[in-house]
This record gives C-alpha cells, structure tokens and sequence, in this order.
C-alpha cells in the first residue's frame, strides 16, 4: 500500500529536502548540541520516551516562572473551596448553610463576621445578603457557576479555533479563504455586543448553554494563530516525510502538526479562560447573561451594585473573587507561555 | 499601494455585508419586537401593534427586512434617493439623530482613552524595557496584570465611590497635614528612586530630591490656595515651557555641545511663546475652539522659523523640536485657561467638580473654557475605567517589543560604534519598537468598544453603548444595527489604516 503511493507519485520526495548546505548543517549540529545539553542525547528510547521528556522539560520550566507557581496553587484553593465548601451536586459540602437557606432576621445588620485578628469565620463570614441568605455560601455558589462558564468557554473556544485554524491553514486554498472570511466578519463584531445580542435571548437555558454560546463567539484569535503555525509547519520536511510515506491528511494534522502547536494553543486556552470570566461578569453585569435565580459573580454584583453605599461588603467579595481567578489563570498562561517558547526563558534568565 | 487600498477597500465592503447580515439576523431572531404592545390592554392596542409592524416591516420575511435595511443605510452613502435615516426605531423615530449624538459622546470617551492609554503605556513600557528585572519593571508586569484581570464595571463602581467622592470632599477642604505631606512625599519620592534606580546612593540621592520636591511643591500649592483658584500664569507657563524646551532637546538631541543649537531654539520658542501668550491672553480668554487651533498652530510656526533661523548645523531637528516646543506651551495656555475656569465651575456645580453620572452639566451658564473644563470633569473617571486593560496592553507590548529590538545586532551595532545611549534608545531602538503597536492598536479599538458598552453603563453616559444596551433590552432592531453597522466600519477601517501603516513603518512589508 505504502509502496504503492510512493510508485504513483515519485515527485513527492523534493529534492532539496536533502542537508546539502552548510546552512542546514549548522542547523542540526545546532540542534544535536541542544540535545546534548538538555540531557535528552540521542534519540535510543521509544517515541513515547520523547514525549515525556519534552512534557517534563515544559514542566519543569514552567514551575520555575514564580508568579505562574503562584497562580496555579491559588486557583487549586479557590476551586477547591468553591466545590468542596458548599457542595455540588448531590455531594454535600463542608460549609453550614445553603445558599438557598433565608433567614428571617439579619444577625448584626448582616454585617459580615470575618476577623484576621483574631482569625475567626464566625457565624456568617462574609455577612448575610438583604433577603437574609448567608452571602458566603451565596459567593460560593456564584463561584462554581461562574468556574463552570469560565472552563466549557476555553474548552469550546479551544476546540472551535483550533479546528478552524487547522482546516484553513493546512489545507489552504478555498476553504482558507471562506473559513478566514469568516473570521474576519466574526472580528469585525464587539465581542461583549455580539454575545450580549446571542447570550440575551438564550438566558433561560442555563450556564451550561451560555457556556457553550459563548465560546462559539470567542474563538476568532486562536484561529488566526493557529493557521499561522500550521502555515509555517505544513512546508516542513517531517511533514513531507509524513506525506511521502501516504500518511492521511487527518493522521498529518492530527499526529505530526497538531502536537508542534500544542504551547500556542494551550496559553490561548488559559487565556481564554481568563477572559471568559470577565466577559460573563460583563454579560451578567448588564443583564444579558446568567439570569435569576441563577447565580454567578457577575450577577451578585450586579444585584448587589446599589448596596454599595451602605454595604459595600455585598459588593467587594465577588470583584475580590473574580480579580483572583482571572489573575491566576494570567499568571499562568503568562508561565505556560514562557515555557512553551524556549526564546523568551532565554531572555528571562 | 492603490492596488492594495483598492482591494482592501472591495474586501471589507463584502465583509462587512455579511457581518451586518449576520447581526440583522442574529438581532432579528433575538425577541419579538411587539411584547411590550402586546403585554398592554386597551383599545388602541391593535393600532398600535399594526403601527409598529408597518414601520419596522414584520410583515415582511428576514432577508427582505435585511435588504430594506440595506437600503435605508444606501439613502446615506448617495446624495440622492430620499433622507437618511438608517431605518426608524420601534417608536418610528428616526435613528440617524440618536445615532449621531451617541455617536459624538462616545467618540470623546473613546479617543481620549486610547490616546491616553497609548502615550502612558509606551512610556512605562520602554523605561521597563530600559530597567528589566527591576523592582520598577516587576511591580508594573504586575499592575498590567491586574488591570488585564479587572472587571470593568467593578474598578469603575470603586472608582465612583472611593476616588470621586472623597476627591471632592477634600477639594472642598483643601488642607494636608504635615504627616500627610510627609507621608506624599515619601511615597512620590520612593517611586521614583524606584523608576530611575541604580546604585544605592543614586537611589537615595533620587529619593531625597523628589520626595523634597513634592513636599515643597505641595506646600506651595496649599499655601497659594491653588486648589481653590488653580492657574499657571504667564510665568508657569513661560517656566514650564522651558523646561518643556529642555526636556525635549534633552531627549531627541542631547545636552551636548553638539545639541546645543536645538536647545537655543527650542527655549527661544519657548519664552516667544510666552510672550505672545501674554499679547493675546484676553483674546484666549474668550476664546473658542478656532482660536485654540490658530494660537496652536501659531506656536508651531514660530517653533519652526525658530528651528530654520538658530537650527544650524542641525536645522531640521532643530525644527522638529522646538515645532514640539510650540505644542506644549500651546497645550500649557490652553492648561492655563481650564485651570482658571475652575472657581467658576466649582460654584457653578454646587462644590462637586468630579461628576459620576452623566456626561455634561445641563443649563450650565458659564463661559466657553468652564465648559470645555465641565466635560472634561465627567471624562475623568470614565476614561480611567476605560484606559486601565488598554493601558496594561501597551505596556506589555512595548515593553516585549523593545527588549526584541535592543536584543537584535543593529543595536550592538550602533552601540559598538560608540553611540551614546540616548541615541541608541532614542533613534534605533524606539522607533522600531514602535511597529507592532500599529496593529495592536487596531485590535484594541474593537475592545475599547466593547469597554464602552459597560462603563456608559456604569457611568450613566448616553453614548453608543447606552443606545445598545436599552435598544437590545427593548427587542428595538434598528439602533442595535446602527450599533453594529458603526462599530464594523470602525474597526474594519482601523485594520485596513494597521496594515497600511505596518507596511509603510516597516519597509520589509510590501503590500500586494
């Protein structure tokens, strides 16, 4: 079978593929050296090898990057107190109060009863909400929706641009330009306009829609980056070597291509994440996103804004949460990125 | 180049056919424009429902709507064929007006924004650049990343509350204690022993000189009473001006001997601008937008006679500064005038000169310059909200930017054949830092757009976001449109205005 293509097409083999130059030499002399520096040697091991170390070696950089570190284990603590404090689900969590739960009378003005010195969370943390809800298991809930918006975005926006950026720059003609037209009309859109116009009418059919809606509107630059890496590696020789031995298209994007971009694509994933936070606060903010009885940052705060005078605790909680996240998730698409792009570690050290 | 622009030009007409196109549908399928008829009771419901389907067309299917919407935008572009009214909105007004008066209000929010942001952020990038790995340089990655990672609307409801109302409440009281003016001065003085850093004693020489300045400077205006009538005065604006003239020549030519013709000239501008600041001050005083331009633009001319008379050997540099010159003292007069205005407008707003709501002070009855100085009032806060992710982005680009271009062998270069480090910053380095930026600042605009939705909100502004929000919440189709069909055109153009002057920055790009 194999034989069979090369037979039909013997033109396939370019024949300045060969390392003829003292250029090209340069290059892998270059490349043998870097090897040998990091450790890796010759390639002895098994594929499988190599792509473990390569995934240490990402890992190993990007916990170098300090504020990444950070960001990484903040993030951990707020997931983990999101879900873990009040429950998902049908799992119960550790926390007293429902976010559900109305208490007839405010204790203290619902004044919020956290204190650093002495450290005590006392009976309502972050104090009661007007209706008499307690405001922390009401912030943990927001939370949780506004997490779970947050990640299907980055997965929906990841996949979306990734697949489009793909199909346009590895197969170019036609399709590039429809699906790159495409995404110009897509550009020429305000973002926060376009999903307030698709998110206003779809309110109703929970976050995970929204979600969903939001990511099939987000994913213009991560297309555009994407195309432009498959651009450059679809002229590179592994891939007319991959082509030449009657690799399908779809093994050639997906098994040769696809990993070589994988750094691009996960940072833009991070950061995707971090902007679908702010964008569905956004949303919410002005009313066209997650609606009542709904719960999500966005909206305790948009609730809440008129509370400001008085209690301005209603209003602070959420916009410390949402800060948090989306810095965290920055500083590590920040570190992701400085690993990924060995370039900018050497003009880091 | 005609080739391109030409084609560029047919491109983005057909995109931003099928944008629109989009959008009409998207808008069109997002509710039902009737609910609010159909919610009421009485007898002139029907009338009512069968009025608004005839004006906005729901009799008719999508795609035609589309078209006749196509063609209320086509009355517009062509002088004849019937008024332009881009379409009636669901009360059967036209939206045209509504259009052009949001339009004008956000433009001022908008442009003020970016070109703040765009000067503040290429600033604070290069001196990070200049002072990587600096206390200075880590501190500002992290103030970008905490603007990139504030929600708009929230920085601009603590805005409101903590910055404008205790502003005004101090400006109605403008006294500092000592401890205050200690503690200021410290704090000014410790930031910029931290921008212009080195050795531990050039750190505490800096520290001591600026903190010692504030606190003076600080005295001074208490004891003046500048912050009740704040003005500059022919002799601030003569001194800034010179130092302004120093400060530029310093920067584009240097103090040495060799630069010293651009600074005569640049200084002589300066005092000639003085002077005729001081001829025409009551002609500035009443004056208006036409005698800004023109005082303006005098100044630039006096800047380059300058430049062409005392310029020699560097006549044209010479020119280019002291022509600089003229702008800052222009822009000094026109400080001064704003300034001057101030007691005028803190009587007239009742002692709260930093607005929240809104974007003009209604039946205000002051002069031209108390005006100018009342919108510029109600600007502030906005455009902060609005400039902060803006802000952090340039500085981040221009800071990887340029630590690229210092890192590349031309710089060694130009270093290597013993270059000063002005010149080397200045003229190589900066210049070519500055390319990537032109199409950054295409992207940024369609983002600042989007800002604008929010912070009109928050800010009680009646601008193109407000005209979104309540037309989207009220299922009103055309001025959403009017929305879209502005903002696509917007950023349609400032990427087709990117690439051309990507191409023409960097002359590598040709376009084709």
């Amino acid at each position: 079978m194999m034989a069979q293509d090369i037979e039909n097409e013997p033109e396939r083999i370019p024949p300045d593929n060969v390392p003829s130059t003292e250029l090209e030499m340069a290059t892998f002399v270059g490349i043998d050296n870097e090897l040998a520096e990091t450790g890796m040697g010759p390639p002895v091991g098994s594929a499988p090898m190599a792509a473990k170390t390569e995934f240490r070696i990402v890992a190993k950089r990007f916990f170098r990057h300090k504020a990444a570190r950070a960001g990484l284990i903040v993030l951990a603590l707020i997931i983990l107190l999101a879900f873990s404090s009040i429950g998902f689900g049908p799992i119960p969590g550790w926390w007293k109060y429902d976010y559900t739960e109305f208490e007839p009378t405010l204790t203290d003005g619902g004044a919020p009863t956290l204190s650093i010195f002495p450290p005590a969370w006392g009976d309502h943390p972050f104090g009661q909400s007007n209706e008499g809800r307690d405001y922390f298991a009401l912030t943990m809930r927001g939370l949780q929706q506004s997490l779970i918006i947050a990640f299907i975005v980055g997965i929906v926006s990841t996949i979306v641009g990734t697949v489009i950026g793909a199909v346009s720059g590895y197969f170019r003609g036609r399709i590039e330009s429809v699906l790159m037209r495409f995404t110009d009309v897509m550009i020429t859109i305000p973002l926060l306009a376009i999903a307030a116009v698709i998110a206003g009418q779809i309110g109703g059919s929970g976050i995970v829609g929204l979600g969903v809606l939001l990511g099939l509107v987000t994913w213009t630059s991560l297309a555009r980056i994407v195309r432009g890496e498959f651009l450059s590696l679809r002229e590179k020789e592994f891939v007319d070597a991959a082509r030449s031995v009657g690799a399908s298209s779809r093994r050639i994007i997906f098994r040769h291509i696809l990993p070589n971009t994988v750094g691009v694509i996960t940072v833009s994933a991070t950061l995707a994440i971090s902007g679908a936070i702010l964008l569905e606060t956004a949303l919410s903010f002005l009313n066209f996103g997650v609606k009542s009885p709904d719960i999500s940052l966005g909206l305790l705060l948009q609730q809440y804004r008129q509370a400001m005078d008085v209690r301005p605790y209603l209003f602070w909680w959420p916009g410390v949460f949402i800060v948090l996240i989306s810095l965290s998730v920055n500083f590590i698409g920040d570190g992701l990125r400085d690993a990924f792009d060995p370039r900018q570690t050497r003009a880091k050290a | 180049m005609l080739v391109f622009v030409t084609r560029r030009l047919v491109v983005s007409f057909f995109i931003l056919l099928a944008s629109t196109a989009l959008t009409f549908f998207l808008v069109a399928y997002s509710g039902n424009p009737l609910q609010d008829l159909l919610e009421l009771r009485g007898p002139q419901r029907d009338a009512k429902v069968a009025a608004r389907t005839q004006s906005l067309h729901l009799d008719q299917p999508v795609w035609i709507r589309y078209l006749l919407w196509l063609q209320d935008v086509g009355r517009c572009l062509s002088p004849f064929g019937g008024p332009c009214t881009l379409g009636s909105d669901r009360n059967g007004g036209a939206v045209l007006p509504q259009l052009q008066t949001a339009i004008g209000s956000t433009l001022r929010l908008v442009v003020v924004a970016t070109i703040l942001a765009l000067i503040l952020g290429v600033v604070t990038g290069i001196v990070t650049a200049l002072r990587q790995y600096s206390t200075f340089d880590y501190g500002v990655t992290f103030v970008a990343f905490l603007c990139f990672s504030l929600p708009v609307f929230w920085i601009s409801t603590l805005l409101k509350q903590y910055v404008a109302i205790d502003l005004n409440t101090w400006l109605n009281n403008p006294t500092m204690t000592t401890a205050g003016l200690v503690i200021l001065g410290v704090v000014v003085g410790a930031l910029w022993a931290l921008v212009i850093g080195g050795d531990r004693r050039r750190v505490l020489i800096v520290f001591a000189t600026a903190a010692l300045a504030t606190i003076s400077v600080m005295y001074v205006l208490l004891v003046t009473d500048f912050f009740r009538e704040p003005y500059f005065g022919i002799l601030g604006i003569a001194v800034f001006g010179v130092a302004a003239a120093v400060g530029w020549s310093a920067l584009f030519a240097g103090l040495h001997r060799r630069g010293r013709s651009v600074l005569i000239s640049a200084v002589t501008t300066a005092v000639a601008g003085a002077v005729i600041a001081l001829l025409l001050r009551t002609v500035i005083a009443e004056g208006d937008w036409l005698v800004i331009l023109l005082v303006t633009l005098g100044l630039i001319a006096v800047g380059l006679l300058a430049g062409y008379l005392l310029g020699r050997p560097t006549q044209r540099l010479a020119m280019r500064v002291s022509a600089l010159t003229g702008v800052t003292v222009a822009l000094l007069v026109v400080v001064d005038q704003l300034l001057r205005a101030y007691p005028a407008l803190f009587q007239a707003t009742g002692g709260r000169p930093i607005k929240t709501t809104g974007s003009a002070t209604p039946n205000l009855e002051v002069d031209f310059w108390a005006t100018q100085l009342d919108s510029l009032m109600y600007l502030i806060l906005p455009t902060l909200a609005l400039m902060l992710a803006s802000f952090a982005l340039y500085t981040r680009y221009t800071r990887a930017s340029m630590l690229d271009v210092m890192g590349q062998d031309y710089v060694r270069t130009a270093r290597a054949k013993g270059l000063n480090n002005r010149t080397v910053v200045v003229r190589h380095a900066f210049r070519n830092a500055l390319i990537p930026l032109a199409t950054l600042m295409a992207f940024d605009f369609a983002a600042i757009f989007s800002g604008a939705i929010v912070t009109e909100t928050v800010f009680g502004w009646s601008g193109m976001g407000k005209l979104f929000t309540t037309s989207l919440s009220n299922i009103d189709p055309n001025p959403v449109m009017a929305f879209f069909l502005v903002s696509a055109t917007a950023i349609v153009l400032f990427n087709m205005l990117a690439d051309i002057a990507y191409a023409y920055l960097d002359p590598r790009i040709r376009l084709a």
